[in-house]
């Protein structure tokens, strides 16, 4: 299984530092940033399987770059962080495209499960539309 | 002890009390003042004319009676020979037909020669050749032609008065007399009685009785010629004035001819009784006798007396009605308005216990996210020092330094959520309404503590300025608290979606503590600025806002005794300004600026 490669945002510095150093030793390709508009950037310079959001930032908040991250990159799977305050903005998030929420403190093992299921989807995903690009390929061959 | 609201309620119900009186009794008190007057002087005019009109025509009977016995004597005179009326058979004769045709008026006739000496006489009494030289009756009548006595006993010993004329024959005087029956002549006067205590009496210069008063008067009538005659002196006779128009002004009669003039009139006190009368006279024969009608002023005017008893009554009884009314609707108005504010004081009790509960609320939902960052900050260490330890377990080496590191964070996470735990514990520690010395500043950076969390993830930038040595504000912490949390709350929710700065500013002017929040958010428009004290409006959608939290910072500044205000400019922002009466605390000027948390910072 190839390694999935994992994009961490959250502006808590040493909950993302830990959580980056545990996710490397289970065999992630974990990356962190500390902020929306970092991961914006990150995004685009950097493939990434799967985000793993937090909900509540300063700035730019998860919802406001879940959505811009479903609009430029539409394939990326995205887990959202959420407080216990904040549940009904993670439910928002589904709505909006997310791939699933964890309430924080989470356990890291369920963070790993979804990131896998994520990262599942995302590839089945990706293979249906190589399918597709390869059907396409043979009918334009095929009328060739 | 009196409360200040027992005083404002007993005032209250004073003022109730007084309004309803004066207006329910001002007009009836100035409607019967008027009225009674009016028909007090009508009444009194009325009943003045209408004895004056009867004083007038007794006086006129008078007048007539003794011109009409004189008449007659002179007639008798004047057709009879001197020689018949000289003899007594023929005076009997005379008399006789007289008495058959005045019905006894004439008691007995006489002739009198120039000495006094009665030469024939006619009558009941042997009264022939009675010596009348030096009866003051015969000095007058012998001096002039016609000539009525006073009244006298005479030698009879009974009242009686004469009407005499003077003869002249050959030379000397006879005097023709006769006496007028007393009783016939009495009845005259006497006839006129009105009331208990009306009657009539005629005296003459002297102030003797001419006719029998029915009753003593109890006026001495020496006196009552006195004023008639303008002699008695002002100062005793007070009340004694005021004659009637017809009167002509003139206070002495004497000086008035008796034509038919109206009869006049004045009020006399007698001074040892107090008996008030009223008086009316009028001149007599030709102005030597006087006729008086008295009448005591309670008895002439008895039917006004009484009517202005009775209305005196009705008044008293509407005072009475009026005031025990006044007195019960006031009452009842203040027991209702007590009630009402003893209403309004637990529902606005009620509404700052909502509203708290709901600011409560909104803070919770901070903290519980502000605690759930370092609590997963702990889990994570935890984990990873379990990952170490699992890896250890497989024979790798223990990478101390990093559990060591991993534990320490646990430490200082620890620490953090303790923080937070004091300061809503502060919070929550402060919720008794006692009203204490509070620092402002302090509750200020307790306060902003609080919402820091918040302040971040909405993107303001709090910023305080502090005024050193602040005087100290009597009031309940926890209210002010929840002032400040209020005001702060919908500061940043103004600035939610753009982001901004808050400044809170504490200062010290003209003996008041001024907070100052400012904020850079969407601002108020115009329109709602005047409603937004108001409880339950609200501009936030449904479920979102109460509506409650400024009318309760309005209602807690006002409890104070201090004064809220807000100025706004849409787009640019909105200041709420707090003023509170200081306490006596040192004010020093020195102004302290701290950059609580800046968004660089976060």
């Amino acid at each position: 299984m190839e390694t999935i490669r994992v994009l961490l945002v959250d502006d808590e510095v040493e909950f993302l530092d830990t959580l980056l150093k545990r996710m490397r030793k289970r065999q992630v390709e974990a990356a962190g940033v500390y902020s929306a508009e970092d991961a914006l950037r990150y995004l685009e310079s950097s493939p990434v399987d799967v985000v793993v959001l937090d909900v509540k930032m300063p700035g730019m908040d998860g919802i406001d770059a879940l959505k811009a991250i479903k609009e430029r990159h539409p394939l990326v799977e995205v887990i959202m962080l959420t407080g216990h305050a904040n549940v009904e903005v993670a439910i928002q998030g589904m709505e909006l495209g997310a791939f699933d929420y964890l309430m924080k403190p989470m356990d890291i093992d369920e963070l790993l499960y979804k990131v896998q299921d994520a990262c599942k989807k995302k590839r089945l995903h990706e293979k249906r539309i190589q399918k597709r690009k390869g059907v396409e390929a043979e009918e334009e061959n095929g009328t060739a | 002890m009196i409360t200040a609201d027992e005083r404002y309620y007993a005032s209250l119900r004073r003022n109730i009390m007084a309004i309803i009186i004066t207006v329910a009794l001002m007009p009836l008190l100035a409607m019967m003042a008027i009225a009674g007057y009016q028909f007090h002087t009508a009444y009194r005019h009325k009943v003045v004319d209408h004895l004056a009109a009867l004083v007038d025509r007794h006086t006129m009977h008078v007048d007539t009676f003794l011109s009409e016995k004189l008449a007659d004597i002179s007639t008798l005179a004047v057709i009879k020979p001197l020689e018949k009326l000289r003899d007594s058979a023929e005076l009997e004769k005379i008399l006789t037909m007289f008495q058959e045709k005045h019905r006894g008026v004439f008691v007995d006739l006489g002739l009198v020669d120039e000495q006094g000496f009665q030469v024939a006489y006619a009558g009941p009494f042997r009264l022939t050749r009675a010596q009348y030289g030096d009866a003051s009756w015969f000095q007058e009548s012998i001096r002039q032609p016609f000539t009525v006595s006073d009244v006298f006993l005479g030698l009879r010993g009974l009242p009686h008065f004469i009407v005499a004329v003077r003869i002249e024959s050959g030379g000397h005087f006879w005097v023709l007399r006769s006496t007028i029956d007393f009783v016939a002549f009495n009845r005259l006067v006497e006839d006129l009685r009105i009331g208990k205590t009306g009657q009539a009496f005629i005296v003459n210069a002297e102030g003797q009785f001419q006719t029998q008063p029915h009753a003593r008067p109890g006026v001495d009538p020496q006196e009552l010629l006195r004023i008639v005659r303008g002699e008695a002196p002002k100062e005793i006779y007070s009340t004694a004035v005021e004659g009637l128009e017809i009167m002509g002004g003139s206070g002495n009669v004497y000086k008035t001819p008796t034509g038919l003039h109206g009869a006049s009139w004045f009020e006399y006190t007698v001074p040892e009784t107090q008996r008030r009368f009223l008086v009316f006279y009028q001149n007599l024969k030709g102005g030597r006798w006087v006729l008086f009608y008295l009448q005591e002023l309670e008895d002439a005017f008895h039917d006004l007396y009484k009517a202005r008893m009775l209305t005196l009554v009705v008044l008293a009884f509407s005072t009475l009605g009026v005031t025990l009314t006044a007195w019960a609707l006031s009452r009842r108005v203040v027991l209702r308005i007590i009630q009402v504010d003893r209403e309004k004081e637990m529902m606005n009790e009620q509404v700052v216990e909502a509203g708290k509960l709901a600011s409560i609320g909104e803070l919770a939902a901070g903290i519980a996210h502000e605690i759930n960052n370092p609590v997963a900050i702990m889990v994570e260490e935890a984990g990873w020092i379990q990952d170490l330890l699992e890896d250890c377990e497989r024979g790798e080496r223990l990478d101390v330094e990093e559990v060591r590191r991993s534990l320490q964070q646990i430490r200082t996470q620890g620490a953090r959520c303790k923080e937070i735990t004091h300061k809503l514990l502060s919070f929550a520690r402060r919720t008794d309404p006692t009203v204490q010395q509070v620092q402002l500043n302090k509750l200020v950076q307790e306060v902003v503590a609080l919402v820091e969390q918040r302040a971040r993830y909405a993107g303001v930038t709090i910023r305080t300025h502090l005024t050193e040595g602040l005087p100290w504000v009597a009031m309940s912490p926890s209210e002010m608290q929840q002032v400040l949390l209020n005001l702060i709350n919908n500061a940043l929710d103004a600035m939610e979606k753009s982001g901004g700065t808050l400044d809170i500013t504490t200062r010290y002017e003209d003996g008041r503590v001024i907070v100052d929040v400012a904020d850079t958010g969407e601002g108020i428009p115009q329109a709602i600025l005047q409603r937004i004290f108001d409880p339950f409006f609200t501009t936030k959608p449904v479920g979102k806002g109460t509506g409650l939290g400024l009318s309760i910072c309005y209602g807690i500044i006002r409890k104070l005794g201090g004064d809220i205000s807000v100025n706004s400019a849409v787009g640019v922002g909105t200041t709420f300004h707090i003023y509170l009466p200081a306490g006596d605390g040192v004010v020093q000027t020195k102004t302290v600026e701290r950059d609580t948390l800046t968004k660089e910072e976060s």
